[in-house]
């Protein structure tokens, strides 16, 4: 009803502004009368825009008898020809956006929540709001720039100054301080010690030109999970808790002890079959696990045992397309500048492996992605502080502390899940959002997505496709509140559909 | 696990009566308009960029000639955008033209020299250029903020006082609205709208934006309706409009401030993002997000054009963006200023200097 009302509303508007004659008109071509006489033929430019809406709307409602109909873009070309074409592009740069700032925001929205007025604080409120007035096309701009021009002359000629490498890593220090925070003895010790680490880091990745062969190796591999393992345990089902610790340890270890056997799988039989497969495999061995473990409490420790093994095999995952790098580097298509700022996939790029193929598709998804996390980042952050909050300030909270809980129960349990319920409904209204925000990035990006469908239709005054794209991000917006109304229902059991 | 830790609060420093015996003792006999100033110029970040937003307007608005009808006011800045000096070919970089002449370094070239933000291809004075959009940016910024702020509030109050079905109406109409994708429906209007003038295509969008103020309106409404002072105006005999006027609206005013200054800072993005793509302020009128669409392959020879408008774009956003935060902590009854450790030993030496 709503759909019927606003698509009704779009046409007329649209048709009323926009002028496909316009051109014609003012040139002085012999032909023009009779060109826009074919074209007032070919677009029922005679009929007024009310009535030809009703012609629009039959063929969306050959929907309903399996025979739909949006018309024919002015090229001649089938409105859902062109948008089946757009559609999966442009989901592909929102998800992964969507996705990624969901989960950075949250965690620094609620690190920066459970330190409320500290330093760390008050940093991640003013990158907030930096980020929240950062026009999108001037950040687009700025990253194709730095982080695709100059990082591609960089690689030529591969080289960091100690300059950039002390000024870095005194930021990453400055970070990772303010972030364990606490009284002023303990930021300068975590301070220094993440700056040796990331200065030691940096001098590494320089010395062994790591940026041209990158690659993470079984030493690696090896140390990070064994780091995974203990990250996930203390967050998850608290560090005391040996049974918890032990099961994420073995699946550590079997992640590495897998790693050769993986590297055979992943080269002769890549395909996205294997990778699902794999996490299919990772998660029964972590069930099994936590079974040979423990008799008691198995719910836990299996989904300790699960998350550390699935977090490993994606670091296996991420080693293995970091091995292609060099090759993908080296050919024709991309010709030692792998940081392209154009288009979603390089046509030049003629080649079955699995692994380049998949390289060349993150390759061209990293700066659009980086451009739309940076702006929605902002608002993740905001909500998430805001909301863990609110919820700390609840009864129940101080109940839960009362009773003895610890600190991370409390946080974790009582706190995360109650924060999550308003933030699930925004989720939706963000993703659906995002959709159609992402034109401007779509336009700097050179990406064949909806937006530019909707700015090409827009331009050549094509009312047919303008209506396609426009029916279709209405109808996802009004998809994505009843979703968010019914997520919302569904997770909270205070609230019931009233009969 | 450091990170869940608490921060403990020594026994001595919570007094008897706890902080928020403190925090009530500062209102103590003040007016809300009083309290809510009060706890606003408390807001160190929202009154800087109060400070910083008001100095950048006057700055913008007197750098060129004002036009009101036939009255002309002069501006402080020597060009136009329409002069077209001579182009500076000395001393740029890589045998560029046009570039900046301001210089911070201290020494005989500190200054503003004669093209402070550099010039464009033909040799237009570029701070000329800047001031003219951010000029146009910050009108269309205003004019959007108050045409969605009023049918906002309008269409919000309407909806919430009466209830049933003119407020099922009404959110239908707003549901509708929302639906409509934001940035295509504003391209296809700015497309027929940019050619009239910047003027229309800020009220078309301001047209387009007051759905969230309305729902927020509404809701302040329908639960501010069942209060006993609107019942009490009632039976004193006020009328409807007297009762949302006089009685309602002014409840819900802290509200509706803090969404328009959002909604504000919302519509300077999305005029520059029109301008960018295409569909807002088209030549040879200007505007910053304009600038940075026709200077943006010029980016790697000559950057001056494109940081310049960008500064502006953020700078004002951001600023409108602090002040509207600083609001909210300030209307919000249910913030309390946070008690510092000196408000405690003031606290202390007050309740000793009693005993």
């Amino acid at each position: 009803m709503i759909l019927f009302g606003s698509s009704f509303m779009v046409y007329n508007l649209a048709a009323y502004a926009s002028d496909p004659l316009a051109e014609l008109r003012l040139s002085n071509d012999d032909t023009a009368q009779q060109q826009i006489a074919a074209l007032t033929r070919q677009l029922n430019l005679d009929t007024p825009p009310p009535i030809r809406y009703f012609l629009w709307l039959r063929g969306l409602l050959g929907l309903f008898v399996g025979n739909l109909n949006l018309g024919t873009t002015r090229d001649g070309l089938s409105v859902q020809g062109e948008l089946a074409y757009a559609i999966p592009v442009t989901i592909r740069l929102v998800l992964v956006a969507t996705i990624t700032a969901v989960l950075l925001g949250l965690a620094l929205g609620i690190i920066s929540a459970l330190r409320q007025y500290s330093r760390f604080d008050y940093g991640m409120t003013f990158l907030a709001f930096l980020l929240y007035s950062l026009p999108i096309f001037w950040v687009a701009v700025l990253l194709k720039e730095f982080m695709a021009i100059q990082f591609n002359n960089f690689l030529s000629e591969p080289n960091i100054p100690v300059r950039w490498m002390v000024i870095f890593s005194i930021f990453i220090g400055i970070f990772w301080g303010s972030l364990l925070g606490g009284e002023r003895k303990r930021f300068w010790t975590v301070f220094a010690g993440a700056f040796a680490t990331n200065f030691v880091i940096l001098w590494a990745i320089d010395l062994t030109d790591w940026y041209l062969n990158p690659g993470l190796g079984i030493f690696l591999i090896a140390l990070l999970s064994v780091g995974i393992a203990f990250g996930v345990t203390s967050i998850s089902s608290g560090i005391t808790d040996i049974k918890a610790r032990n099961a994420a340890l073995t699946m550590a270890g079997l992640a590495v002890v897998w790693y050769y056997p993986a590297q055979w799988i992943f080269n002769n039989y890549a395909s996205y079959l294997t990778v699902f497969l794999l996490i299919v495999v990772l998660v029964t061995t972590g069930v099994f696990v936590a079974r040979l473990f423990s008799k008691i409490d198995r719910g836990p420790i299996a989904r300790t045992a699960i998350i550390t093994g699935v977090l490993c095999g994606f670091l296996i995952l991420i080693d293995r397309v970091m091995q292609s790098w060099k090759e993908y580097s080296a050919t024709d298509a991309v010709n030692y500048r792998p940081v392209p700022t154009f288009g979603q996939r390089k046509d030049q790029l003629v080649t079955t492996d699995f692994w380049l193929n998949n390289l060349d598709i993150i390759m061209h998804l990293i700066l659009p992605t980086l451009a739309l996390i940076l702006i929605s980042l902002a608002g993740w952050i905001r909500y998430s502080r805001g909301a863990l909050l609110e919820v700390l300030n609840q009864d129940y909270i101080r109940t839960a502390r009362a009773k003895g809980l610890n600190e991370r129960v409390v946080i974790t349990r009582h706190a995360f899940r109650n924060m999550m319920l308003p933030l699930s409904s925004l989720f939706v209204g963000e993703f659906v959002g995002l959709v159609g925000g992402a034109v401007i990035t779509e336009r700097v990006f050179g990406w064949q997505g909806m937006g530019t469908l909707g700015i090409k239709a827009i331009n050549t005054y094509d009312l047919n496709l303008l209506m396609g794209v426009n029916l279709l991000l209405s109808f996802l917006v009004v998809v994505g509140n009843l979703l968010a109304d019914l997520l919302y229902s569904a997770l909270d059991p205070r609230i019931r559909l009233r009969k | 696990m450091s990170l869940f830790k608490r921060k403990e609060k020594a026994t001595g420093e919570i007094l008897a009566g706890g902080e928020s015996a403190i925090a009530n003792k500062e209102v103590e006999g003040l007016s809300q308009g009083q309290i809510v100033r009060r706890r606003f110029f408390r807001h160190r970040a929202a009154v800087g960029a109060l400070i910083i937003l008001t100095s950048l307007i006057l700055f913008v608005m007197t750098a060129l000639d004002t036009k009101i009808g036939p009255i002309r006011i002069p501006g402080w800045w020597k060009w136009t955008t329409e002069d077209i000096p001579a182009l500076r070919f000395e001393d740029c970089p890589g045998g560029t033209t046009g570039c900046p002449t301001l210089s911070l370094k201290p020494g005989s070239s500190f200054g503003m020299g004669t093209h402070p933000f550099g010039q464009d291809d033909i040799g237009r004075d570029y701070f000329a250029l800047v001031m003219n959009g951010a000029r146009r940016s910050l009108m269309i910024m205003f004019v959007i903020g108050a045409v969605a702020g009023f049918i906002g509030v309008v269409v919000g109050s309407i909806a919430g006082f009466y209830g049933k079905m003119v407020d099922a109406v009404l959110m239908r109409l707003v549901d509708f609205i929302q639906t409509v994708p934001t940035i295509i429906i504003a391209a296809v209007i700015g497309k027929a709208a940019g050619k009239v003038g910047p003027l229309y295509l800020a009220l078309f969008l301001g047209i387009l934006g007051w759905t969230g103020l309305a729902r927020l309106v509404r809701a302040q409404f329908l639960s501010l309706r069942e209060m006993e002072f609107v019942d009490a105006a009632r039976v004193a005999g006020a009328s409807n409009i007297r009762i949302a006027f006089k009685h309602i609206l002014p409840n819900a005013v802290g509200q509706i401030i803090v969404a328009v200054t959002l909604i504000m800072a919302g519509a300077i993005l999305t005029e520059t993002a029109l301008s960018y793509l295409g569909f807002g302020v088209v030549a040879p009128d200007v505007s910053l997000g304009l600038l940075i669409s026709q200077y943006e392959s010029s980016f790697t020879t000559r950057p001056w054009l494109f940081w310049w408008p960008g500064l502006f774009i953020i700078s004002i956003a951001l600023c409108v963006n602090f002040i509207g935060d600083g609001l909210r902590d300030a209307f919000d009854p249910r913030q309390r200023r946070r008690i510092t450790k000196k408000d405690r030993l003031q606290a202390k030496v007050q309740a000793k200097a009693g005993a």
